[in-house]
């Protein structure tokens, strides 16, 4: 029997690619399909997967939750548990389609709920950290259940396969969205499961993420200490954790939180202004152990808006490009002149740089 | 003979790139496509889009030209033969390169030249225009690395890092600005005029290959990278 996420280490390479309309212009999952597809051969068919956002704006102000199922028992004891917390809008099972090289699929459902307020009040949680407990409850507690998307009015899709088979899967030529972000995967330390694949994401935040980080249990055993259950064994949940830790729940703006897990050398630090040194000493002090260390290149996904972000020393590939109000973030730039031909402005985001595009004014009103 | 590369597979393109009897080849509409021309003898190709990476692996005496962008790991341990980029190119360009020559019109990304090397008359060559990222000429034991930092003219050319563990050949930035992280076993002087004979024709190349004034650049102000011999690595790691 295949052993899952967790259970074995194997001692990656990948692909990245996403893009944003900043004025919120909605566009098919096909264009995500279609820019991976030029980087095929950076996977190797086990994983695929997609985030959208802006997707479902029918049911924008719900918590869309994506659930993986080993059995309807486990999805019985799971709606049980979301009927006690949520008040289920929605519910219905993810539309898919067969597909000869995706095989072995878990039960794949979708519930669009908000948090039953007098539940709510009892647990004294803000909202967000309400729903993300819950999240995290579902995935440790109930035995073959695995929340693999929780935010509002975006979703996250993945499976086991090349990111072009997934996607024909998942039907994405029927979602629209402003902002898309997509993954190829080529596992080296982790077999290849449905709940592996990336995006990782809680709340609206998704990584998609190239690379293998060395400062994994450091940083795990780190953001375990603030109820973060690191249960996969892949790196790229502990950058979602972190990323919901420093940006959500210590309110750091994404760019302190790039200095904080790609944080500038000391030397490098010793060179600057004063004031600018000051803040990333303490940072360094405070954060040493969300340092992230080897070589990745991320982007994140959250509600209006993309950031890309390479380890310090860019030990992974990553290119930017622009046209128009169109923002392109990839691996590769023939996976961004696959969909824009005409792209501008291509250029390397250094080493902790991070590139943060978030959707126009235009493009708020429009989508959130 | 015109090979047109919209959605073939770098295997199939490659293997009509080899299996053709023209010396001259043109590829149109490339895209992505990894090792185009790799260990390439003999043959001049003109490709027409972005290629993928690994453009010209072990490139055996060929001439390939680029015009537009070129990705990752592009000349990796060249052999022989001319790569020209008429745009940028992304990291680790000319990874351990052991001859030949690389033309890059604009910037290069982070890790260029790392590792090349050089054996009696073999003596690889890396001219970038533009500017390029960091680790440039990481480990460097050979060959010559020309920095033209062409429209940045008022800034270090040069990312950080430049020239870390350099043990032979030499980097010439052309700027009046030198690195300021440069390892104490790495020495930075300003080019003689003898030290400018040696670049010219190189530069002379890219100048001709990419429409510059050769004297005009080779009149600018130079600093010459070289491993520091009075400061070797001798206690860097052990006691040897």
């Amino acid at each position: 029997m295949l052993e899952k996420e967790g259970q074995v280490r194997i001692p990656s390479g990948c692909a990245i690619s996403g893009f944003i309309s900043r004025d919120g212009n909605m566009i098919s999952g096909e264009d995500a399909v279609k820019s991976i597809s030029y980087m095929h051969d950076r996977s190797n068919g086990l994983g695929g997967g997609f985030a959208g956002y802006g997707i479902y704006p029918e049911y924008k102000d719900l918590y869309a939750l994506h659930v993986f199922y080993d059995t309807n028992a486990s999805r019985e004891q799971t709606e049980r548990f979301l009927d006690r917390h949520f008040d289920v809008v929605n519910l219905s099972r993810i539309p898919t389609r067969k597909h000869p090289n995706i095989t072995n699929e878990p039960l794949i459902w979708r519930y669009f709920v908000t948090p039953l307020p007098t539940k709510m009040a009892s647990s004294q949680l803000p909202e967000k950290e309400f729903v993300a407990k819950c999240v995290i409850r579902i995935n440790n507690d109930i035995n073959g259940a695995y929340v693999f998307s929780s935010g509002k009015n975006m979703g996250v899709f993945k499976a086991v396969g090349f990111p072009e088979d997934v996607g024909e899967f998942y039907r994405l030529e029927e979602y629209e969205g402003y902002a898309w972000t997509v993954h190829g995967r080529y596992p080296t330390n982790t077999p290849g499961w449905w709940g592996g694949a990336h995006p990782f994401s809680l709340l609206d935040y998704t990584i998609v993420h190239n690379g293998e980080i060395s400062s994994y249990d450091a940083n795990r055993r780190f953001i375990e200490m603030f109820g973060y259950k690191c249960t996969l064994l892949t790196d790229t949940e502990v950058i979602t954790y972190i990323i919901d830790y420093l940006n959500r729940r210590q309110n750091l703006s994404l760019e302190d939180v790039a200095s904080i897990i790609a944080a500038p050398f000391w030397s490098e630090i010793d060179r600057m202004e004063p004031e600018k040194a000051e803040k990333l000493r303490y940072f360094r002090n405070v954060f040493s152990s969300l340092l992230i260390t080897g070589p990745f290149s991320i982007i994140l996904g959250y509600n209006g808006g993309l950031m890309a972000l390479n380890d310090r020393l860019k030990l992974r590939s990553m290119v930017v490009a622009e046209k128009g109000d169109m923002f392109y973030i990839s691996s590769e730039e023939c996976a961004i002149r696959a969909i824009c031909p005409d792209a501008e402005n291509i250029r390397s985001p250094r080493g902790g740089e991070p590139v943060i595009v978030t959707l126009s004014e235009e493009g708020k009103r429009k989508c959130l | 003979m015109k090979i047109n590369a919209d959605g073939l597979h770098f295997q199939v393109l490659n293997e009509q790139i080899r299996s053709c009897a023209d010396e001259e080849i043109v590829l149109d509409n490339v895209l992505g496509q990894r090792y185009i021309g790799a260990g390439l003898c003999d043959k001049k190709v003109t490709i027409n889009g972005v290629p993928g990476n690994a453009l010209g692996a072990y490139l055996n005496n060929s001439r390939l030209e680029v015009f537009a962008n070129a990705q990752d790991a592009t000349g990796d341990t060249m052999n022989a033969g001319e790569i020209i980029i008429h745009g940028n190119c992304g990291d680790a360009l000319g990874y351990g390169m052991r001859n030949g020559k690389i033309f890059v019109e604009g910037y290069a990304g982070y890790r260029a030249g790392i590792h090349m090397k050089q054996y009696q008359e073999l003596k690889p060559v890396l001219v970038i225009g533009g500017v390029v990222g960091d680790f440039l000429g990481e480990y460097q034991a050979g060959g010559q690395i020309i920095v033209l930092g062409i429209g940045a003219e008022d800034k270090i050319p040069v990312g950080s890092f430049c020239g870390t563990g350099m043990h032979g050949g030499s980097i010439y930035l052309r700027t009046e600005h030198c690195p300021t992280d440069l390892p104490a076993q790495v020495c930075a002087h300003d080019a003689t005029p003898e030290d400018i004979e040696e670049i010219r024709a190189d530069v002379t190349e890219f100048a001709k290959e990419f429409g510059y004034d050769a004297e005009e650049l080779l009149s600018s102000h130079f600093y010459k990278l070289t491993p520091n011999t009075a400061n070797p690595y001798r206690q860097l790691y052990v006691n040897n």
